[in-house]
């Protein structure tokens, strides 16, 4: 029997203990004048079956886990093993093939010590694995019973189930959370390597960014991010904002100021959608039908040479059109919750609505809109599918926005595509542009949020 | 009781024509398809305080908005019927909104200070209707106001700090101070004491009277005894309807319909 179709014998066991256990239950229900029981029957029921599926199944993951280690140990021991080379690497690699042969997964094999070991590997297999399931079955039915029994009427099984559910939820977000310090710790770890071999002075404030011409030993000199971080922000947080911030909040303004509701219950879902079009369409529209019309206004009619058919402004405009939505919808919430009285306040003094807006919401709304902006420009500099498309690869330190410039992001994908040795300063960089990255996003979220925060405050 | 709702004449004052200021002739209003108000006529004299009273959602609120087109912004108010200020009708074409509201100022029930700092507060009016020419006259115009607002004292020292950190009284004499600002001729208050607390409240009584005389005042309240303390003509709304209107202390000394004399001693409401 495999693991797998163990799996579903014990949750088959589980749900015949779910009913037995709920029939139990309401065969005890007493006549009327006995107190009513504690618990409904279904948390008996479900009561028998966590007691039942929870301890097996963990040992079963336990064992799963446990249980190619003591198989190996049992072939190492075998007679036929002492024939085994000593070198590490063959010696693995026989061990590898023997396994695959003896589950079954390759026909034929290369190495004759391999076919040695199959008998060793199938009987260890076969031995571990009848622990395995005698041991899960044995715990299923000791849990299982020992719940099974406590079923009474005055027996609490409610509590101890809600609490169990508790227990299940915090698991859940413990694993979002457990994920993310994976993923900062990875990134971290990698990145000491990188500045182990390049000086964290040279990364962070060098002006020559080529890591293909970098060695394997560790170039000095190929790796001065400068012109990335500046390529991010020109995008990101200066083309993309001197469309997104304008137009976002203009629409937020209207929408929540002077559109008719009929108008408003329109307008705002396809705003919303504008945010749901996947960020690679945005990227085919910024390089096929934005970055060649650019360059050509920038050449025939502003008379720019040197511009690029990936310019950098053709990547930002079409990043804050993206941004539009978050920006207007956080520009819209903050509106929406500054208080009616205030408006009316203003409008009775004889203010006119663009003055009130003006004057009195938009500065009430300010905090919430500043958090809002925040927010969009650390989505912005962390985009990667429309700079990828349309911004290039060049890393230009210019301010000229019809020229080629690149990004973190894009340069991160440069560095990770295609076959990479995971141990060069070329890919390891690409953690230290992450990290940076993440650092800076990161930043800007919690000074975002603690803006909106504090203005929500005011007005509650 | 029918004979009431339908009798014409609900005043029984007569306003002189040289201090009347606002005059309403069978004023409706709907929200959608549901009727607020019905058939109110009143005259609002000069040099009086004006109480409106009735039990809650009788209309009396609603009725104050139309008086200075605050229902305008409520897209499914509808207001028909006549209603002048010194003789121009405020529903006419050619009235423009923000010159009527610059005349006839409105006090909320909630005290609604702008997120500003107090001298901003103040300032915004003069400033939007353009009514000073320099900084010192903006200047001036500002202490005036606090001052007949009775809050210059509190707060000549702190005019810079938020109009939001005061505190519930002084902001509603702020949110006073701001409509006295654009120097109106009728001042709307609705309910301005309901959120304070007794002195607070003493205090915005106090300065009721002050101004008396200087504006026209009109205020709305569910507290008899606050109409009788500040008001000297009174209007009893009830179901959409005004039921009677007359000197203060006439109508509560000696109301001449059943449904007024049942509210004034408390038998509903």
């Amino acid at each position: 029997m495999s693991l797998f179709s163990l799996f579903f014998l014990i949750l088959g066991l589980a749900a015949i203990g779910w009913i037995t256990a709920r029939m139990r239950a309401m065969r005890m229900r007493p006549a009327a004048p006995a107190p009513r029981p504690h618990s409904l029957p279904g948390y008996h029921g479900w009561y028998v079956a966590l007691w039942l599926a929870i301890p097996a199944l963990a040992f079963l993951v336990l064992w799963s886990i446990l249980m190619p280690g003591l198989v190996e140990q049992w072939v190492l021991a075998s007679p036929a093993a002492q024939a085994l080379p000593a070198a590490d690497i063959q010696r693995t690699a026989i061990l590898s093939e023997a396994h695959a042969l003896a589950d079954g997964s390759l026909s034929a094999a290369f190495n004759e010590e391999a076919r040695a070991l199959v008998p060793a590997f199938q009987e260890a297999n076969s031995f571990y694995g009848t622990i395995g399931i005698v041991a899960t079955l044995l715990l299923a039915f000791a849990g299982g019973g020992f719940a099974f029994l406590r079923v009474r009427p005055d027996f609490r099984a409610r509590n101890r189930v809600e609490k169990l559910v508790m227990w299940v939820l915090l698991l859940a977000s413990l694993i979002a959370i457990l994920t993310t310090v994976g993923i900062v710790a990875s990134l971290l770890f990698e990145t000491i390597v990188f500045f182990d071999r390049i000086s964290i002075t040279e990364f962070l404030f060098g002006t020559h960014w080529n890591p293909q011409s970098a060695t394997a030993g560790g170039d000095e000199g190929s790796f001065g991010a400068i012109p990335l971080f500046w390529g991010t922000i020109l995008i990101g947080a200066i083309i993309a904002m001197i469309v997104a911030i304008p137009l976002g909040l203009m629409s937020a303004v209207y929408l929540t100021q002077y559109a008719r509701p009929r108008v408003r219950s329109i307008m705002k879902p396809v705003l919303e959608i504008l945010a749901g079009v996947p960020t690679v369409v945005y990227g085919y529209f910024a390089a096929l039908t934005v970055a060649p019309a650019v360059r050509d206004f920038a050449v025939n009619i502003l008379g720019v040479s040197s511009a690029s058919s990936e310019s950098a402004i053709a990547a930002g405009v079409v990043m804050g059109v993206m941004i539009i939505p978050f920006v207007s919808s956080m520009a819209d919430d903050s509106l929406a919750a500054v208080p009616g009285a205030m408006r009316d306040g203003s409008l009775a003094m004889g203010a006119t609505s663009s003055e009130t807006i003006k004057r009195v919401l938009i500065p009430a709304a300010l905090p919430g809109i500043v958090g809002g902006v925040l927010l969009a420009v650390s989505r912005a500099i962390g985009e990667t599918m429309i700079v990828v498309m349309a911004a290039g690869l060049a890393a230009n330190l210019t301010a000229n926005p019809f020229e080629s410039v690149t990004t973190v992001t894009v340069q991160i994908v440069q560095l990770l595509t295609g076959d990479q040795e995971f141990n060069s300063s070329k890919t390891l960089a690409a953690f230290a542009l992450g990290l940076v990255l993440f650092i800076v996003t990161l930043l800007l979220n919690i000074i975002a949020l603690s803006v909106v925060k504090r203005f929500r405050e005011a007005y509650e | 009781m029918n004979d009431e709702i339908a009798a014409p004449a609900t005043d029984r004052i007569a306003i002189p024509p040289e201090t009347l200021k606002m005059t309403a002739r069978d004023v409706d209003v709907f929200y959608g398809a549901k009727q607020a108000i019905e058939k109110v006529s009143i005259d609002i004299g000069m040099d009086h305080v004006t109480a409106f009273i009735g039990p809650s959602g009788c209309g009396k609120s609603t009725f104050l908005r139309t008086l200075n087109r605050m229902n305008d912004t409520i897209p499914i108010a509808r207001v028909t019927g006549q209603i002048e200020l010194d003789g121009e009708n405020i529903y006419d074409a050619s009235m423009d909104v923000v010159q009527l509201r610059a005349r006839v100022g409105m006090v909320f029930q909630k005290p609604n200070p702008f997120p500003k700092s107090i001298f901003e507060n103040v300032a915004y009016g003069p400033r939007i209707h353009g009514l000073s020419t320099s900084k010192a006259e903006l200047e001036e115009i500002v202490e005036k106001s606090l001052v007949r607002a009775g809050l210059w004292d509190e707060v000549k020292d702190r005019l810079t700090e938020s109009g939001t950190a005061l505190s519930g009284g002084q902001q509603q004499r702020l949110c006073i101070a701001r409509a006295i600002a654009v120097d109106p001729e009728v001042i709307l208050m609705d309910e301005p004491c309901s959120a304070l607390d007794p002195i607070a409240t003493a205090k915005i009584e106090e300065l009721i009277h002050e101004l008396r005389g200087r504006y026209a005042i009109v205020i709305v309240t569910h507290n008899m005894q606050q109409a009788a303390r500040v008001s000297q003509r009174t209007a009893f709304f009830h179901l959409g309807t005004l039921v009677e209107y007359g000197e203060t202390s006439d109508l509560f000394t000696n109301p001449q319909k059943e449904r007024t004399k049942d509210y004034i001693t408390g038998r509903y409401g």
